[in-house]
């Protein structure tokens, strides 16, 4: 392959992903509203085409049409910027999640992910700890008291959760021995899924991921009660559109990752028993991630929906106290298990 | 000119006008955050220079977890006063210019008269190798094990510094 066509693929690849999640952002928008209309026995948006599938297009439009204000004190340039850090970051992290197995399209071998880094889950931790200045900076530029109180609690609950989804991740790097995340989704081959083989790790990681994408029961950064809307109470218009787009798109992005490092990536354990021909079993595999993809977000709607907000000396004692000895704990089974059973 | 050079320039520009612009701002919030940038485009120079690992470290260290406590600070103390400090005593300005020359001379001493090719005559197959996360981490568990425990022990005391005198504060 020359470098005119691994750029092509390149930006195929690119342009597919990006569309795929924004469609796929505006419709879970669409689908928060309907589970919580269920939880609620309410009926949800029924009015915008059939069964209400066209009212995220809808809240498009009056977010487009919906006057820009920036506030007297705010930092102008920072203002714009944060909601853009904040976009930036939740949409290129899933360059490195890869979405299916190694396919012949075209006479071409196609890996199905963006870019095949030797270190993507670093490259993901890195991006994950930029994110914090799209809201702290969003939280300060604004020049008003409840928003740099949600912005100075975003950034320290996100660096409180990262030390144990660091370490609940170094769980899953011991039985990889590879930071490549395709060598790690193949190294959960049958049922050696990660959430099957260390369930601390995955609970401590699925509850960090819910803090990390400020998702209730830890949306502290915009509790409505005490911060009429944390860091974005000044936002208005595309921005703060941007901001909402980037929450979704982040519970995307940690999805994939759940399903990337603990349930097996796009494998459908033993499914090359069944000898079915290589171009179904691609298409399954991509089936498969995209469904557990999707039952990870329905549990992230579900949680939402049924439990109520931590306060914040809770949330800071379940990060500290709890989730990091916890996964300090799953380092050491996980150690065990290599010793023992040489896995 | 190969996509190396023309990564180089850009990434080396970035990083000078930023560095500048650091400086010369009046905002510290507005330098803090020309300083990340100015990271980043160093952790670009690291990669094109196949030091991948340390390219990933100093976005996850530098940029994404010390600057983000500059901030903190920054914020938090609203440095009004500290603007103003060049104003009350302009002499001071005179020690900043000479340790800059200072430095300026000693880095240019360090480029111009040392040979770079020196010691170092590393195919380019095998400093990509050294740069790999898998042989860093070799190194450090086998020839270095004995300075990395002693890093990991002295963060460690801070650690327990730092909680100590947080603690006090509440009495």
């Amino acid at each position: 392959m020359g470098i005119g066509e691994i750029i092509l693929i390149s930006l195929v690849k690119i342009l597919l992903i990006i569309s795929l999640l924004f469609l796929t952002v505006s419709y879970l928008t669409y689908f928060e509203r309907k589970i919580s209309a269920w939880v609620q026995n309410r009926i949800g948006p029924n009015r915008v085409g059939w069964k209400g599938l066209l009212q995220p297009f809808a809240d498009v439009f009056k977010l487009m049409l919906k006057e820009d204000i920036v506030p007297e004190k705010a930092d102008r340039i920072i203002h714009l910027l944060a909601p853009m850090i904040a976009l930036f970051v939740a949409f290129s992290t899933f360059a490195v999640i890869p979405f299916g197995p190694e396919v012949h399209l075209f006479g071409y071998d196609i890996p199905l992910v963006v870019a095949d880094v030797n270190m993507g889950v670093l490259f993901v931790l890195a991006l994950t700890s930029l994110s914090v200045y799209g809201l702290t900076l969003a939280g300060w530029s604004s020049g008003s008291k409840y928003s740099l109180l949600g912005g100075i609690r975003s950034s320290a609950q996100m660096i409180s959760y990262e030390i144990s989804m660091g370490f609940s991740i170094g769980g899953v790097l011991l039985l990889s021995e590879s930071l490549r995340p395709i060598a790690i989704v193949e190294s959960q081959s049958g049922w050696m899924w990660n959430a099957i083989v260390q369930p601390i790790g995955f609970i401590t990681f699925l509850v960090s991921a819910f803090a990390e994408t400020n998702r209730l029961p830890f949306d502290l950064p915009e509790a409505e009660p005490e911060l009429v809307g944390g860091f974005h109470t000044e936002y208005s218009s595309m921005k703060f559109a941007a901001f909402f787009l980037s929450e979704y798109a982040n519970m995307i992005i940690a999805s994939g990752l759940i399903v990337t490092l603990y349930l097996g990536g796009w494998q459908i354990p033993y499914i090359d028993l069944l000898g079915l021909p290589s171009g179904l079993v691609a298409l399954l595999q991509v089936g498969a991630f995209i469904f557990k993809l999707v039952a990870i977000l329905f549990f992230f709607l579900w949680v939402r929906w049924s439990l109520p907000r931590f306060r914040y000396d809770q949330l800071m004692n379940l990060g500290w106290k709890v989730m990091f000895p916890l996964s300090l704990i799953n380092i050491i089974w996980v150690a065990l298990l290599i010793m023992i059973f040489g896995l | 000119m190969t996509l190396e050079i023309v990564l180089f320039v850009i990434f080396a520009l970035v990083c000078l006008v930023s560095g500048i612009l650091m400086v010369t701002r009046v905002n510290p919030v507005i330098s803090a955050l020309f300083l990340v940038v100015n990271f980043g485009s160093l952790a670009g120079l690291y990669l094109t220079l196949n030091a991948q690992f340390i390219a990933v470290a100093q976005v996850i260290i530098y940029a994404g977890a010390i600057m983000v406590f500059f901030l903190f600070v920054i914020m938090l103390i609203n440095p009004e006063h500290e603007k103003r400090f060049l104003e009350y005593k302009p002499q001071l300005k005179i020690f900043a210019v000479a340790i800059a020359v200072l430095v300026f001379l000693q880095i240019a001493y360090i480029i111009l008269f040392s040979k770079p090719s020196e010691g170092v005559s590393r195919e380019v197959a095998a400093s990509v190798k050294a740069g790999t996360i898998e042989q860093i981490g070799r190194e450090l568990f086998t020839k270095y094990v004995l300075p990395f425990e002693a890093v990991g022990y002295l963060l460690l005391s801070a650690a327990i510094g730092a909680l100590v005198l947080a603690k006090k504060k509440f009495k």
